[in-house]
């Protein structure tokens, strides 16, 4: 990709350098924080603690909690998309999908899964569906949060379009909070390597209180949200 | 100027505010359930631990990243650039609008939508667009009450239309959008919903502010309830960012923490629904991202600040939990302030922004009690920032009326001479004796009167500590 453009850099930084004194830094070193609470939150809980924390959250958040195995994941699913009015369907195109043994509940005309080769057409797909389907690449139990890893396959338009999101949140998933998730993201940056498009961290369905401060559920994104928990170890 | 509210003088606006009932009784409810919130997921929050270890880390950040600016904007741009995205640094409101008018001009762009950004409000943005020929779709519901509201202005940071009620939300929509609903909040915000979605789908370049930038990649962080913001960044071709050059982070480690506090301290929330974290288009297969991505990072007057007393103004997360707590915003709303940055950090920033010519009696609207400080999340000194700003108003600045300097001038003269303020303190109750009545005084003269317009003045008595003292020495003898 040909590097975009920047504009009067140096004339603005060199400014700024001026007015606190000094010349340009050409180096700086984070220092090491003296204080660090984010690493206290939750340092002892167990796997089964996250767990029930991220349920009791996500509830909070006015997120519908689902729980199974993985034994009982397709039949749960098949479930869900009934309860949750069935109708058109859209997923993100995930390898993961396969791994977990549930692509059947996709193979059917209602359901669409993202394909870039269609451009445009996926967008209206995704516009005109009752459900949105994908996997939480991790998941804050602070928060009852889903966290998705934006690409031209996970696309950001499965949470964003439909009515009724389904999130599939693999119980191996779930961190404390999303110290460690910025974590994982710096050392990526770190060894050099892309980072996602988007990183999208979403707790439950879209919501406003902008009028009397009366919290609204559903504005411009999804109205409902289900998270499906799924025992993974 | 775009950032200034109004063409009255400030206490013409504070008179106008203080008539207003049902404003005063909003701000007042809504400042409770504000400060509420926020202190049962802070202060009252056992799970996040020590709040002040919270606010003493997210000062830490905010100081450092601010003593080496410069570094990591340079940092932040080349990451951003490298990515394929484009930069403009802009020193003034007039630079970054006739950037993105150009960039609107290339594009040949009809329609633009926007998620509610606060630094757009203050360059004028919107205006700049339209000169364009641009149609501008606020999206955020509280903007679009004042969009279609004849582009009324916001009176708070985080809740732009605190000062409208729902009946009057209902009457806007039903005569400027063909509303024909109830007042019920959830009908009005599917009303909001139904109008908005084609546009978000069909616009041709989205415009966003940024919460945060990271320096370490180039990403652009938002912090949203509603999902607009996403909208606005995921279908048009092109987005465009506008951040003030001061709210970046080094890391993605530090964005944890400042977005922890900004969700707390904004709206009582541990995670906002949304946070949404773009970096230019890594992947140019992506169907729903943009496929041109500009940023543009805006001095206009913050670096009056740098290397000064208020340099730590610049810290500042706008989660607005200062106007949260601070009496006299309560009692004038956002308006009166004359300037879309409110409250106690308004009162700090403005002047800075504006200049003194324009802001220089904000810092005056103020109790000093420092209310403002304690909830700062990143330790913003404000009281001591308002009366900073205050000396250099009337002393360097030389704004004080002849008649204030002379009273001033003669209290000093007095309060130094032992013989003078003895004569005065005797005298006081004489000399006030015509204008007291059953005890205090309800019109004062001169210095005294914007002090009687809005509350009694107890009348001098005829003891005084002195006399006291004397009389008690006396007694212990």
């Amino acid at each position: 990709m040909a590097k975009g453009m920047i504009h009067n850099k140096d004339l603005f930084l060199n400014q700024i350098a001026n007015k606190l004194g000094r010349e340009r830094k050409d180096h700086v070193s984070i220092p090491t924080w003296k204080h660090q609470p984010q690493w206290e939150v939750s340092k002892n809980d167990s796997p089964e603690d996250l767990l029930a924390a991220f349920r009791e959250n996500s509830k909070a958040k006015n997120a519908e909690v689902v729980e199974t195995d993985k034994s009982m994941l397709l039949e749960t699913i098949q479930k869900v998309i009934k309860e949750y009015g069935g109708g058109s369907i859209v997923t993100t195109k995930d390898a993961r999908f396969a791994e977990h043994g549930i692509t059947s509940a996709f193979d059917n005309e209602q359901t669409h899964i993202w394909d870039t080769a269609l451009g445009q057409e996926n967008i209206k797909k995704a516009k005109e569906a009752n459900l949105g389907i994908f996997f939480s690449d991790k998941s804050l139990a602070e928060s009852g949060t889903v966290v998705q890893f934006n690409d031209k396959d996970i696309a950001r338009s499965v949470s964003l379009l439909p009515i009724t999101y389904v999130a599939i949140v693999p119980k191996s998933s779930i961190v404390p909070r999303m110290t460690q998730v910025t974590r994982e993201i710096h050392k990526r940056v770190e060894a050099g390597k892309d980072l996602p498009t988007c990183v999208n961290f979403i707790s439950g369905p879209s919501n406003s209180a902008d009028i009397e401060m009366d919290i609204v559920v559903g504005v411009h994104g999804p109205v409902k949200a289900v998270y499906l928990l799924v025992v993974d170890r | 100027m775009p950032m200034k509210i109004g063409e009255k003088p400030f206490f013409d606006r504070v008179d106008d505010a203080l008539d207003d009932d049902f404003m005063r009784n909003a701000m007042a409810s809504a400042q409770d359930r504000l400060r509420d919130k926020k202190l049962d997921i802070t202060e009252r929050d056992d799970q996040i631990g020590d709040w002040e270890e919270w606010r003493s880390a997210g000062a830490e950040i905010r100081r450092h990243t601010l003593e080496n600016l410069d570094f990591y904007l340079d940092q932040l741009s080349e990451n951003f650039a490298e990515k394929g995205g484009h930069v403009y640094f802009a020193k003034t409101a007039e630079d970054a609008n006739r950037y993105i008018q150009d960039v609107a001009k290339k594009k040949n762009a009809k329609h633009v939508t926007k998620a509610k950004s606060m630094v757009t409000e203050e360059i004028g943005l919107n205006e700049a667009l339209e000169e364009v020929g641009c149609h501008v779709h606020e999206t955020d519901l509280a903007e679009y009450i004042l969009q279609i509201d004849d582009k009324d202005r916001p009176s708070h940071i985080v809740v732009p239309s605190l000062h409208k009620n729902k009946g009057q939300i209902r009457d806007t929509f039903q005569e400027k959008a063909g509303y024909t609903g109830t007042e019920e909040p959830g009908e009005l915000t599917a009303f909001a919903r139904s109008q908005l979605r084609e546009v978000f789908m069909e616009a041709d370049i989205g415009i966003t502010g940024c919460n945060f930038a990271v320096a370490e990649s180039g990403s652009i962080s938002l912090v949203t309830n509603e999902g607009n913001a996403n909208m606005v960044t995921t279908y048009p071709d092109t987005q465009i960012t506008v951040m003030g050059m001061e709210r970046l982070v080094p890391t993605w480690e530090e964005l944890d923490v400042l977005i922890n506090l900004l969700s707390r301290s904004a709206v009582g929330q541990k995670i906002t629904t949304y946070v949404t974290n773009l970096t230019p288009d890594v992947d140019e297969g992506c169907v729903d991202a943009p496929k041109d991505f500009h940023l543009v990072i805006l001095d206009a007057g913050r670096s009056n600040a740098l290397g000064t007393e208020f340099q730590s103004a610049l810290h500042c997360i706008r989660c607005a939990a200062c106007v949260n707590v601070c009496p006299v915003y309560r009692q004038i709303g956002g308006h009166a302030y004359g300037s879309i940055y409110q409250g106690p950090i308004g009162a700090v920033l403005s002047p800075i922004l504006g200049g003194y010519e324009e802001y220089g009696e904000l810092p005056f609207a103020s109790s000093l009690c420092a209310a403002c400080t304690e909830a700062c999340p990143v330790k913003i000194p404000l009281h001591e920032q308002l009366i900073r700003h205050r000396e250099n108003y009337v002393a360097e600045q030389g704004n004080a009326k002849t008649s204030e300097k002379m009273a001033m001038k003669a209290f000093g003269v007095g309060a130094s001479t032992p013989s003078l303020f003895q004569i005065a303190v005797k005298g006081a109750p004489t000399f006030m004796k015509p204008l007291v009545r059953d005890g205090s005084i309800s019109k004062g003269p001169g210095p005294m009167k914007p002090w009687t317009a809005i509350r009694e003045f107890p009348a001098p008595g005829k003891d005084n500590f002195r006399s006291w003292f004397k009389e008690h020495k006396k007694g212990r003898k």
